[in-house]
């Protein structure tokens, strides 16, 4: 008699499909040892918004009694594995069903396993991931973060190896011969099963210990009581916004808009503008096109990403006419939200360095009209760093993993 | 009729899917069959939509499907094609419901059959999604069949029960469905969908008779009438609703002898009550953290039971105060408000003490608000309420209303 839970946290929209596909994947193979399940989605995370983190659950269990105590929860309280399909996850979520930085294992049981799918190496992994009391099990599938457009789903098989990999790190909730059957029942192709096989052989664990990973403690928010709040469903406004200090020079001056100090949304960035404030011409396209008002206007006229309150999207990229002043990085190779403008003012030199090294870590997601191709290109370089059960013909067998490494800022 | 595109063999068997009460929905529209399918988007009844679109669009329901301008011309088109003698469903949530509210009341006052799905949400504002019951509620006092369900296979079995029920030419009335946004309609189970012959043989064909709107019979629906008229004409739909009860018997009997299925008394579900001294009343998917609430108190040696109420309308009223009656106290939990109501409950609770009060024994009963706004209503939640209505029973003073799991 037992009960397992299992989380899939993802990007809204673009990992939505890939999110139910392995929730209904765990539920289908669990079905096939003769247990039952339900997978369902976090309600509070829809409506969707692109690149927001939304959560998707499987509960396994071997009776219908048994099952009832999760069928009217929004999430269970822990859970025995928690599958980030995007790696920047690992720096911890807030989406739209809560206030506050929840880090991506909060859920994950004592003992219980983080998967991730990823190219990075398990240090660069837990510089990110916020740091437990208890030991738990980083799991490790190889493979870019599998991101889909609105409309279309990137059939690259990230589903099918999750479920391959889940098998073999918990086989008492499925065996991979009940993942085989339910692969064979929902998605028809022997392809899919051989990705399972193979995810199931090449898994990669090590045990985290205590305390290891960010020691930072995430923002929290405390909800009121209903006496506290104000009648009429109203609330206060944000207030408009100051000028701040130049670090170098101690002038005050232009203008930082006040922000939601409650629900910051900077946790749905995977990549973030780089700036090169050496070749910036003070245009203003990136200030007046950021949809999330994220730039401040510096006592000395540039426009500084606010890294509290970047979603990542890539307009500014877009829209600013100089080449190479801003560039969007893979957000894994920052370990922190301080100012840009700051770091140029106090050391040109250094920040040039600083630059440079960061717009190597060119980011792999897909935020729609800016990556046209994008898919061919990455099975392409998947295929070159051996990670094989990429769905498509021509891809490589064997070969150590390789690809993208990340480095602290 | 519409034309079913699937063709079934003889070898016909139940098949087990892993779908979402949302989509049990769905399935039910294409096992009967249906003609006419009006949609609107909210949430959480938008997920029926889609489905349903995704079954047209894939040639496995063959229907009218009409995507309206609003919810008002939503639920009034289906009308209109049940009145030309149509298998019609429909559906909304919220305040969705609420703007089509004038085509609400008018549908049960022509006698007009058609079933909706209520993806129970809270009304805004604030904009919320999460379930209340307060939506279908709202049209408790004008001629629906109202039914609340608990499993995604109940959602598609209470569907296939609530056309026959609402096409029978004793009842002609429409009926919805509520289904507790999130829980049910967002929650994927595994769920027995039944071959088609099956549901033929459970549902007869829609016949409209004498009160089809056809050239060939030729009527007039809906004149302006007078005072000299009105009383009478609202009695045809109080004698409808008191029909309904039998007919809802019968349904269940029959749908239990074709699909296998017991639902026992169609009305409520009565869980570990045998021995119980005393019970909790609800409605909806809050049954199940009360049942798992319940075996754990019974391991402990209390003896509490619970009463999951199905139909609202028609209300069981005799069975369910004989029922209660036997308890020394009964508490109930409405996941819905009713400000400056008797005794400041909800609406069940003022039902279920209206239905007790002519009643030789009276339990006291205590009234719970409780999981507003889609909050989840907890194993703790459960217990406190229980001690509370275990209070009661022993004789000592209590609140008449009490709210749980709001933050104070």
């Amino acid at each position: 008699m037992a009960t397992y839970s299992v989380e899939v946290v993802y990007r809204g929209i673009f990992q939505k499909t890939l999110a139910k596909n392995i929730t209904r994947g765990i539920v289908l193979a669990a079905v096939k040892q003769g247990k039952t399940g339900i997978a369902f989605g976090r309600y509070g995370d829809s409506p969707e918004r692109n690149g927001i983190p939304a959560k998707n659950f499987a509960i396994v269990a071997d009776s219908e009694e048994e099952l009832q105590a999760s069928m009217a929860q929004y999430e269970p309280k822990s859970v025995d594995v928690t599958i980030a399909v995007d790696d920047t996850l690992c720096k911890g979520v807030e989406s739209w069903a809560w206030y506050g930085l929840q880090p991506i294992n909060k859920l994950t049981r004592p003992g219980g396993y983080l998967l991730v799918t990823t190219m990075l190496d398990f240090s660069d992994l837990l510089r990110m991931t916020h740091a437990r009391e208890q030991p738990y099990n980083l799991a490790v599938v190889r493979g870019l973060p599998s991101f889909s457009g609105l409309w279309v789903y990137k059939d690259d098989h990230t589903d099918v190896r999750v479920l391959g990999a889940i098998s073999r790190l918990l086989p008492d909730l499925v065996s991979l011969g009940a993942v085989e059957a339910a692969i064979r029942q929902e998605w028809k192709s022997e392809q899919k099963v051989a990705s399972a096989r193979k995810a199931y052989e090449r898994v990669e664990v090590m045990a985290v210990a205590p305390g290891v990973g960010d020691r930072r403690k995430p923002y929290e928010f405390e909800l009121p009581r209903w006496w506290e709040l104000r009648e009429g469903v109203t609330i206060p406004a944000i207030v408009s916004g100051e000028a701040f200090p130049d670090p170098t020079t101690g002038a005050v001056g232009g203008w930082r808009p006040a922000r939601n100090p409650y629900f910051k949304k900077f946790s749905t960035r995977t990549m973030r503008p780089v700036v090169d404030f050496d070749t910036c011409i003070k245009c203003t396209l990136c200030w007046l096109q950021c949809p999330d008002s994220c730039f401040d206007v510096t006592p000395d006229g540039y426009y500084d990403a606010n890294m509290e309150a970047c979603c990542g999207c890539g307009v500014c990229e877009a829209v600013c006419p100089v080449d190479n002043c801003i560039t969007m990085v893979n957000e894994a190779a920052f370990t922190s939200n301080d100012s840009q403008w700051a770091a140029w003012k106090r050391d040109r030199e250094a920040y040039r360095v600083w630059v440079r090294e960061k717009i190597q870590h060119r980011p792999e997601r897909s935020h729609g009209f800016q990556q046209r191709g994008q898919y061919e290109r990455q099975i392409r370089e998947m295929a070159a760093a051996g990670v094989g059960g990429a769905g498509v013909e021509g891809v490589r067998e064997g070969g150590p993993p390789g690809g993208v490494a990340a480095a602290g800022s | 009729m519409a034309r079913v595109a699937e063709q079934v063999g003889p070898a016909e068997a139940e098949r087990e899917e892993l779908i979402s009460g949302s989509e049990a929905i769905a399935v039910a529209c294409k096992l009967a069959d249906v003609d006419v399918i009006t949609a609107y988007p909210i949430r959480p009844y938008d997920t029926v939509m889609q489905y349903v679109a995704k079954l047209v669009a894939n040639g496995e329901l063959d229907c009218e499907y009409i995507v309206a301008e609003s919810e008002h011309s939503q639920f009034e088109i289906v009308k209109h094609a049940s009145a030309a003698g149509a298998r019609v469903f429909c559906g909304s949530s919220g305040v969705g419901w609420m703007y089509a509210f004038e085509a609400l009341t008018v549908t049960p006052a022509l006698r007009i059959p058609l079933v909706a799905m209520v993806g129970n949400r809270a009304l805004d504002d604030p904009g919320a999604f999460g379930v209340e019951h307060n939506d279908a509620l709202a049209v408790r006092d004008l001629g629906w069949l109202l039914v609340w369900v608990d499993t995604a296979q109940e959602a598609l079995d209470t569907a296939l029960i609530a056309w026959r029920v609402a096409e029978d030419r004793r009842v002609f009335l429409p009926c919805a469905i509520g289904c507790d946004g999130a829980f049910l309609t967002h929650s994927q189970s595994m769920v027995k969908v039944p071959p088609p012959s099956w549901v033929r043989q459970f549902l007869p064909p829609y016949d409209r008779g004498d009160l089809l709107l056809h050239p060939d019979n030729p009527i007039t629906v809906a004149p302006q009438v007078n005072e000299d008229w009105l009383m009478e004409l609202r009695k045809h739909n109080d004698e409808a609703m008191k029909r309904a009860r039998v007919v809802l018997r019968e349904a269940y009997a029959d749908f239990e002898r074709i699909f296998g299925r017991a639902y026992g008394n169609p009305f409520f579900e009565e869980y570990r009550t045998e021995d119980a001294e005393v019970v909790l009343v609800g409605m909806g998917t809050l049954s199940m953290p009360v049942k798992v609430a319940v075996r754990q108190m019974r391991q402990q040696g209390v003896r509490v039971g619970f009463v999951r109420l199905r139909w609202f309308r028609p209300f069981p009223t005799e069975e369910l105060a004989t029922t209660l009656s036997r308890f020394r106290a009964v508490g109930v939990i409405d996941r819905d408000y009713s400000f400056g109501s008797p005794h400041a409950s909800g609406v069940l609770a003022n039902e279920i003490r209206a239905a007790l009060y002519n009643s030789l024994a009276r339990p006291p009963l205590v009234s719970f608000i409780c999981g507003l706004g889609g909050r989840e209503v907890t194993v703790p939640n459960v217990l406190e309420m229980t001690e509370l209505v275990r209070r009661a029973a022993a004789g000592e003073p209590a609140e008449s209303t009490y709210w749980i799991g709001i933050r104070q």
